[in-house]
């Protein structure tokens, strides 16, 4: 029964090819994939009915499917599209099967059914875990990419290193800027780390706690902790939460928060240009002589 | 009652997305920067409870508009364990988690209005409002 069916929708290909043609034309309307030309919508379709019947014809998986699968996913096509096809297909080939049947009782239409379900369910469900597993694969990859950004410490000069925060802080990343700061204040023997917040969208009392028990670990290991680049409205939030900041220098902006880290090295930034110019007043002032 | 927009709490970043639409419909009311800070922040707070304490719930905003004034609501609901003592959490410092215990009482003092229904076993139900000044 089930290889007479085969025979009867291989043998018939063309005319399924057709309605389904016209059954995903008419769905596409409510497509959000508007963008695809008609030409590309058009041979995708094709090859999409071409892959679907191969598959059907070997009663597997074929290597097209994969590959046709991969484009679709590199593209970025919908998965919409393949499962609306895949029903589309189904509901086609079931139709076209019983108008050809004579007979119609439940036995035979259970039978059909089946059979159907057995060439569409394996497709579907190749398709939908290559899918999902490339998005599986993106996601992971971003995770690595975020926490490779999520605590930078730059040593921008001997004994001073700053921390730049941006976006928001969760309990994982609070951890590793914990970790990345006392690391790196051992490994580049900083005096002063300062912590920079301009990026950071919420200051909760989650996160201040956090910062407040990074600064307290630093302080532990000898070195100074700068909180810089509170922005007025993150100031006013602080205060209202009651978040006591004190134990350790809060500065507006990095610079400020810079300038007092070079005070507490003992060191202060001159211009060239001005002592130049007092190297020339001096000169003037010998020639007088 | 009919909010206009929930937000899922169960995950740790599903606080960003509440914080997110808060500070969305906030900006859209009207409210200026420091008010959009505090009410991103308050959500925050409320949100980051109901991760902690109760495991899941949800945050949802309403729109409010009187004659004279217009504001925003907050409701922060959940079906948590729910507190013993609801005067105790609204000191200062107290904390049954190690935290800085500054999370309920620093909401109150952030937003206009504040109100917590909670009963052991059942879940908390808190409703902040603020209004554009």
């Amino acid at each position: 029964m089930d290889r007479k069916l085969k025979e009867v929708v291989l043998e018939n290909s063309n005319t399924i090819v057709q309605m389904w043609l016209e059954d995903v034309n008419k769905n596409r309307k409510e497509d959000i994939s508007s963008t695809i030309s008609d030409e590309l919508f058009e041979s995708t379709n094709r090859e999409f009915v071409n892959v679907i019947f191969a598959c059907v014809e070997k009663q597997g998986l074929t290597k097209d499917l994969d590959a046709f699968s991969e484009r679709l996913i590199n593209l970025g096509w919908p998965l919409s599209y393949i499962t609306d096809g895949l029903q589309s297909f189904r509901r086609v080939t079931i139709h076209f099967i019983l108008q050809e049947s004579e007979k119609v009782d439940t036995d035979n239409f259970t039978v059909i059914l089946y059979a159907v379900d057995e060439w569409v369910d394996p497709i579907i469900n190749q398709l939908v875990s290559q899918y999902s597993g490339s998005w599986e694969n993106i996601v992971s990859l971003q995770r690595v990419a975020l926490q490779e950004l999520s605590a930078p410490l730059i040593p921008v000069m001997e004994n001073i290193t700053v921390m730049p925060l941006i976006g928001t802080i969760d309990t994982e990343r609070a951890k590793l800027i914990m970790e990345n700061l006392l690391d790196g204040v051992i490994k580049h023997n900083a005096e002063v780390v300062l912590i920079d917040i301009t990026g950071v969208p919420v200051v909760d009392t989650m996160v201040a706690h956090h910062i407040i028990q990074a600064a307290e670990a630093v302080r532990l290991i000898g070195s100074t902790c700068i909180l810089v680049g509170i922005r007025p409205e993150i100031a006013q939030t602080i205060v209202n939460l009651g978040i006591d900041l004190s134990k350790f220098p809060t500065k507006s902006s990095l610079r400020k928060g810079f300038q007092t880290a070079l005070e507490l090295t003992n060191r202060k930034i001159i211009s060239l240009q001005e002592t130049d110019q007092e190297i020339g007043k001096l000169l003037d002032s010998l020639d007088k002589e | 009652m009919d909010f206009q927009s929930c937000v899922t709490i169960q995950k740790e970043w599903d606080i960003v997305g509440a914080r997110q639409m808060g500070r969305n419909i906030a900006k859209e009311i009207g409210f200026g920067t420091v008010d959009q800070a505090r009410i991103a922040t308050a959500i925050s707070e409320l949100a980051r409870n109901i991760y902690l304490y109760a495991g899941s719930g949800e945050i949802c905003f309403e729109r409010l508009e009187t004659i004279d004034r217009k504001g925003i609501g907050i409701y922060a609901i959940d079906k948590g364990p729910g507190m013993e003592e609801v005067s105790r959490v609204m000191e200062d410092g107290f904390s049954t988690s190690g935290g800085l215990g500054a999370g309920l009482p620093g909401v109150k003092r952030l937003m206009d209005e504040f109100d917590i229904v909670s009963e052991v076993g059942k879940g908390t139900k808190i409703t902040v409002m603020k209004w554009i000044r």
